[in-house]
């Protein structure tokens, strides 16, 4: 081969192992991916079936309910909708009623089944995305709003 | 008045990089030989100033001077001394001064050690790392300036964020920054050898320890960001794939592959235009990491600033810096022509092909990192990816390295015969098979395709490089002689390697291999993990200086002999009524168990999170190492000696051409 082949041959070498690359980076990316969702999101019926979604929103006041061992119910709602949250395992710090959550998991059913709460080191921490989509057209929080629903279920 | 003065010296700490950029370039390109050794004094200047403006930030925290906006955010007057003077960089503003007070102290060096540098290399690198400094000074100055002063004066302090006070936290930052802004210095020879165009062998040895050296630190402080995070955050994880470890694990990847074509642009005066823009990718990666955790785009507990006029400025900054590299790149880039050519198989063949596939996993972390920032931008929804990406695409990019890794130390430069290669690997090849074979029974009894693997590779590049030394020891009359004969900077190579071996065999063990068990246990009760019995005696209140803390008492025992007491505890942090976990872990070379308080229930039972994990120890031990390494090659006395031809200078002080 002359020194221009082997050139060209090094550069679609190179070519065809990074979209070898690209092709796996981008399938991985497509199956791993995961929707932030609120409880209106999920209501209003957007998500695909079986996916792994990331549940944000704020945990309603007097919904926690322990079970055997671990096990632990709640709701986490936004401004519209509530949906009952199932997990077993160690609920992070900072997780208390009325706080922000963001919940990694899947439907089963009518029920939210999590493998992983998280709730930010910042008692007035909410996750940027959860407070987005929070905020009223007006441009105020609908969290008080929200509390006072969260008291009266 | 002291945060005034300290106020005051960055000011004039900015005027002085304005001059370090403007006269030495201006002498550059007049071959002025005074206006170009200008860039030296302005350069320990600029530093002796930012040196003292940071004594002025952290005597305002040692005397908790809560006037100080940032002082009063950041301090208590409970905090212990050793957290007030770490809590300088505990937030956004300070954080910036250490960065600022790293870059200049990055500069200060490569005025004092590059003395012997052609006037006109060293003259360039000052004033692009003087343009650099101006970046980030009025960044500091403009929108964040940790000496504003508030009324009134709160009697109290709000306190150091508590996930900071931990001993890990106060170098960890320091650390990474010294990595960070140490790529600027690489970046700054990068741009000298395109502005010279002189990019030869020489060059490459100028470069070479300055990158070893950010390298170096980089490592560190992520192996200690990564140790942190283990202990501090209660979840047992040491790798979160979080966009922050990234922001900090992209430079490291880019610059483990500068590192290596250096080497070959050193050796054979080869990819020299990639060098180069390695260099300035690296830098970039840097810069985009100080964007991305400063900026508020990122949802961390790193994402200190919300500001959006901060993120403006540092996208815009990212935006002058890589503009004018990359456009200086393509117009003098093709002027750089290698001295050969490259055959594939050949030492420097294989370090390309490492080159590519480390560029390609920082590009696979980049495009997870961004990639969910792009589709929010653009208004598409919010979605990420987490650890099942990266590991779906990192693994099988970064698999193949440990395999070439053993080749390349085995191959020789030019060319080399494939058939003498394998002949003499296959010693290190059949004992790593035997290894892979039989080591996950003996250490965790049990195996499977993915740890076999990964043992393979782990002990492929301990054995390649005990192989590569010993190659170069038995030739020589005695051991000892043979190996005071090697080098320092291959020291440093298998040293490094070494620690590459390590951190692998761990990450394959503690990956495939940990059990996890979370349950809840009344005082007096026990539950089993992994053939260790963890008993909780109790859980008892104690006060730290300015902590509450529950702690309990967890007696770990083996078939009935005593293994350790665990003291894991759940601290309330008084100042921000915030609760932190602090895991206890028993830590030995073969397995780490680790046992973390999680939540009181209401008749008094805890939980509480356990873990095996075996070999972790490993994974730390491998980052040290390779930092130790990093040391070697980067302290090699080849560097210090070289004697360097002087561009002639006449006596009317320009210098000739």
């Amino acid at each position: 081969m002359t020194k221009r082949q082997k050139r060209m041959a090094a550069v679609v070498l190179l070519l065809v192992g990074l979209s070898v690359a690209a092709v796996l980076g981008f399938t991985a990316f497509s199956k791993n991916m995961m929707y932030f969702q609120t409880p209106s999101d999920i209501a209003a019926g957007k998500l695909p079936e079986g996916a792994r979604i990331r549940l944000g929103g704020l945990v309603e006041k007097g919904s926690v309910q322990r079970g055997d061992g671990l096990l632990v119910n709640f709701s986490v709602a936004d401004c519209e909708a509530r949906l009952p949250v199932r997990y077993e395992g160690i609920l992070p710090d900072l997780f208390r009623e009325g706080q922000g959550i963001v919940a990694t998991g899947h439907m089963d059913g009518r029920t939210f089944v999590a493998d992983e709460v998280l709730a930010k080191h910042d008692e007035n921490y909410m996750p940027p995305e959860l407070a987005e989509k929070l905020v009223t057209p007006d441009g105020k929080h609908s969290c008080e709003q929200f509390k006072s629903m969260g008291a009266k279920a | 008045m002291i945060p005034e003065i300290g106020h005051f010296l960055l000011i004039l700490a900015l005027g002085v990089a304005g001059l370090q950029f403007l006269l030495p370039s201006w002498g550059v390109w007049k071959r002025d030989a005074r206006a170009m050794a200008f860039g030296q004094s302005a350069a320990q200047v600029q530093f002796a100033l930012v040196f003292l403006s940071y004594l002025c930030l952290t005597w305002a925290f040692v005397q908790k001077d809560f006037s100080v906006t940032y002082v009063a955010a950041n301090s208590h007057s409970e905090l212990p001394l050793m957290y007030r003077i770490s809590a300088v960089w505990g937030a956004h503003e300070g954080s910036l001064l250490l960065w600022m007070l790293m870059l200049s102290g990055w500069t200060c060096a490569v005025s004092v050690f590059n003395r012997r540098l052609p006037a006109d290399i060293t003259a360039t690198c000052l004033a692009v790392l003087g343009a650099i400094a101006v970046g980030f000074l009025s960044f500091m100055l403009l929108t964040s300036n940790p000496f504003d002063r508030h009324f009134p004066v709160p009697a109290e302090g709000k306190d150091l964020n508590p996930l900071l006070q931990d001993p890990g936290l106060i170098i960890h930052p320091p650390m990474l920054y010294m990595g960070y802004v140490g790529f600027s210095v690489a970046f700054a020879f990068a741009i000298a050898a395109l502005v010279s165009g002189r990019l030869d062998g020489a060059w490459a040895r100028w470069t070479r320890p300055w990158t070893t050296t950010a390298w170096l630190f980089l490592t560190m402080g992520i192996t200690l960001g990564s140790w942190w995070a283990y202990h501090e955050l209660g979840w047992g994880g040491w790798w979160f794939w979080d966009p922050v470890e990234n922001a900090s694990f992209m430079p490291w990847l880019v610059g483990t592959a500068l590192i290596h074509s250096l080497a070959v642009t050193e050796k054979r005066g080869l990819l020299k235009s990639w060098t180069v823009l390695l260099a300035i990718i690296a830098f970039s990666l840097s810069l985009l990491g100080t964007f991305l955790v400063r900026s508020g785009v990122l949802v961390s507990v790193h994402a200190f600033a919300t500001d959006p006029a901060r993120g403006v400025y540092i996208l815009g900054f990212l935006a002058v810096v890589l503009g004018s590299a990359f456009s200086l790149y393509a117009w003098r880039a093709p002027q750089l022509k290698s001295d050969g050519d490259l055959v594939f198989f050949s030492r420097e063949g294989l370090l390309l092909l490492n080159n590519v596939f480390l560029v390609v996993a920082a590009a696979a972390v980049l495009l997870g990192t961004l990639y969910p920032l792009f589709v929010d931008a653009l208004g598409m929804g919010k979605i990420s990816v987490g650890p099942p990406y990266f590991n779906a695409v990192f693994i099988p990019l970064t698999a193949p390295l440990a395999a070439i890794l053993g080749l390349g130390m085995a191959v020789g430069w030019k060319r080399a015969k494939f058939a003498e290669v394998v002949r003499q690997l296959r010693w290190p090849a059949a004992l790593a098979l035997l290894l892979a074979a039989g080591l996950p029974f003996l250490w965790v009894g049990s195996s499977g395709f993915a740890v076999f693997a990964g043992v393979m590779l782990g002990s492929w590049v301990l054995l390649t490089s005990v192989h590569d030394l010993w190659g170069r020891v038995r030739a020589k009359r005695s051991l000892l002689a043979g190996l005071a004969a090697v080098p320092r900077c291959v020291w440093g190579m298998t040293v490094a390697h070494l620690g590459l071996g390590l951190w692998v065999l761990g990450v394959a063990f503690v990956s495939l291999h940990s059990v996890e068990r979370d349950v809840r246990l009344a005082a007096g009760e026990s539950a089993e993990l992994h053939g260790y019995e963890f008993f909780l005696r109790g859980v008892d209140p104690v006060h730290g200086p300015n902590y509450d803390a529950d702690r309990g008492t967890v007696e770990v025992t083996r078939e009935g002999a005593s293994v350790t007491t665990l003291h894991p505890e759940k601290r309330l942090y008084r100042a921000q009524q915030n609760v932190m976990t602090e895991a206890a872990v028993d830590e030995s070379p073969f397995r780490d168990l680790y046992v973390a308080l999680g939540e009181p229930f209401d008749n008094g039972d805890w939980s509480l999170r356990m873990y095996y994990k075996p070999a972790m120890q490993l994974v730390w031990w491998g980052g040290f190492v390779m930092f130790f390494g990093g040391i070697l090659a980067a302290s090699d006395r080849r560097y210090r000696l070289a004697k360097l031809a002087q561009a002639p200078v006449s006596a009317d002080g320009k210098v000739t051409a």
